[in-house]
């Protein structure tokens, strides 16, 4: 399978089943799908097909340069990597690894986020904070059930996690304790609304969190309107300095301001740029996932706009970022040449499996997202893994079991996407969800246009 | 190449053979709680 696009000026081939990706010129960009209906094509056929527009001589080169790229295995490279599924999942589920935990510290907030998952922290449930004890537990189960692994991730969540900040710091001693006996090493990271995040938080963070992920949505007005407080003011004024102060004590490494767009800021672009105005240089903001009927969802309407404001991006962090602003921009991060191996890139994102989410009295779920849906309620941290029919079932997930990935030339970038949101759009984690699929597909085109015009 | 410029990126193929260690960060859990990528990660395999 090959993908031909055109961004900003780049001509951009991807041999999607090696991983090749060729910057080319346009007689190579015209030949290619000629070439691709017939290899066999005489350079006769194709000066014919391409209608006089090259010369002979020239299309005789690129011919030879096309049909040695294949010969190379960097173009038109068969999909090889199926076979190799079923020994990939089913070692997977049959002896499951788990190597992150989303600890839901707290299922209360101090925000009123509109557009919460959580619903304003509570997931479809009761208030709750998380105890030392069953935290500890849900710290044995991972160690206990991570193999080999040796670094393991915990993320402290919500709800808001400083909420509950004396079990935190508890249990990051805790962590510590268990890794010189068992090899390990935890990276923790918070996530916070920044609220409460005080001298003190903040010097336990930059001591202990691996990574801090701080949430704000960009421009005053957009943060306000999704995330007031429970008082119903904005917290645009509370949280900025806080997360400010966070950014520049961690020497702008190891964190992430990440905010949401909805369809009330289609031209998102402009709070991402905001964000960096203000100072950060390390930002994620992405689009809302949320019933369609909620009238801050976006819809079909609104993609044609949000495709182009990642051109706008892209081309404005290029020119940032040669101007020596450096910009980090958290879904135009594409590692092509260091970037994970196929075992990865088929079994995806590891909910079910290798990620889980500990609700504040034990409760497992595949990740946050599915933290009040019973049917996914898969064990607790006292007995373990109760229902291996769901560690199976997310096990067997993968970019073949999707019809729509086999033929989508992102495959083995976004690995099959995000199971919640394909649940959550079509009632089953092998659905797709097809406005997250058409964002996802550009920012893959614009993280490698961006790779592009860097190399030249 | 005259026509064509090659950027360097893993052969999936050869990832095949010394691959899936495991050692790897979950996809969701760097930064972003609602959109899972894989291909930003970093291999941490020491002996690929």
């Amino acid at each position: 399978m090959v993908h031909e696009y055109k961004n900003n000026g780049y001509n951009i081939v991807l041999d999607v089943n090696s991983g090749a990706v060729h910057i080319v010129d346009d007689i190579v960009y015209d030949m290619i799908p000629l070439i691709e209906e017939d290899m066999d094509a005489s350079d006769k056929a194709l000066y014919e097909a391409l209608e006089g527009r090259y010369d002979m001589a020239d299309i005789s080169e690129a011919a030879s340069e096309i049909r040695q790229l294949k010969e190379d295995g960097a173009l038109f490279t068969p999909d090889s990597f199926e076979q190799y599924v079923d020994s990939f999942t089913k070692g997977k589920t049959e002896h499951p690894v788990v190597k992150a935990l989303c600890l839901h510290i707290a299922h209360d907030c101090n925000l009123r986020c509109k557009y919460c998952f959580a619903e304003e922290g509570e997931y479809h449930g009761r208030k709750a904070l998380m105890s030392y004890e069953v935290g500890c537990k849900a710290l044995d189960f991972l160690v206990a059930n991570s193999g080999a692994r040796r670094n393991l991730e915990v993320d402290f969540f919500g709800g808001e996690p400083t909420m509950n900040f004396e079990v935190v710091k508890k249990l990051v001693e805790y962590g510590r304790s268990l890794e010189k006996e068992h090899d390990k090493n935890f990276r923790f990271t918070l996530t916070t609304n920044g609220v409460l995040l005080n001298d003190e938080i903040l010097d336990f963070a930059n001591k202990e969190m691996h990574n801090l992920v701080l949430s704000i949505d960009g421009r005053k007005e957009i943060n306000d309107r999704m995330r007031p407080t429970a008082n119903q003011k904005g917290s645009y004024d509370v949280i900025l300095p806080h997360f400010q102060k966070a950014a520049e004590s961690r020497n702008q490494q190891n964190y992430y301001v990440r905010g949401t767009y909805t369809h009330y800021n289609t031209d998102f672009s402009k709070d991402v740029l905001h964000l960096h105005d203000l100072g950060f240089e390390q930002i994620s903001v992405e689009p809302v996932v949320c019933d369609p009927k909620e009238d801050y969802a976006l819809r079909e309407e609104d993609v044609p706009a949000l495709l182009e404001q990642y051109d706008i991006l892209a081309r404005e962090i290029i020119k940032r970022r040669k101007e020596g602003r450096f910009i980090n921009f958290f879904h135009f991060m594409i590692d092509l040449e260091g970037g994970p191996c196929v075992a990865k890139r088929l079994s995806g994102c590891g909910a079910g499996l290798e990620y889980l989410a500990v609700t504040p009295w034990g409760d497992i779920y595949p990740c946050h997202q599915f933290v009040g849906e019973e049917r996914f309620l898969m064990g607790n941290v006292y007995d373990g893994i109760t229902k291996d029919e769901i560690v199976k079932e997310f096990g067997r997930a993968n970019v073949y079991t999707k019809p729509e990935c086999r033929e989508c030339f992102a495959k083995f970038y976004c690995s099959g996407g995000c199971m919640a949101n394909s649940f959550h759009a079509t009632g089953n984690i092998n659905g797709n969800y097809g406005i997250g699929c058409k964002l996802q597909r550009k920012r893959i085109e614009c993280a490698i246009m961006i790779k592009a015009a860097e190399s030249s | 190449m005259k026509h064509v410029k090659t950027l360097n990126t893993r052969d999936y193929k050869k990832s095949v053979v010394k691959g899936g260690c495991g050692e790897c960060q979950t996809s969701c859990q760097s930064a972003c709680k609602t959109s899972c990528t894989v291909g930003n990660q970093s291999c941490e395999n020491k002996n690929k």
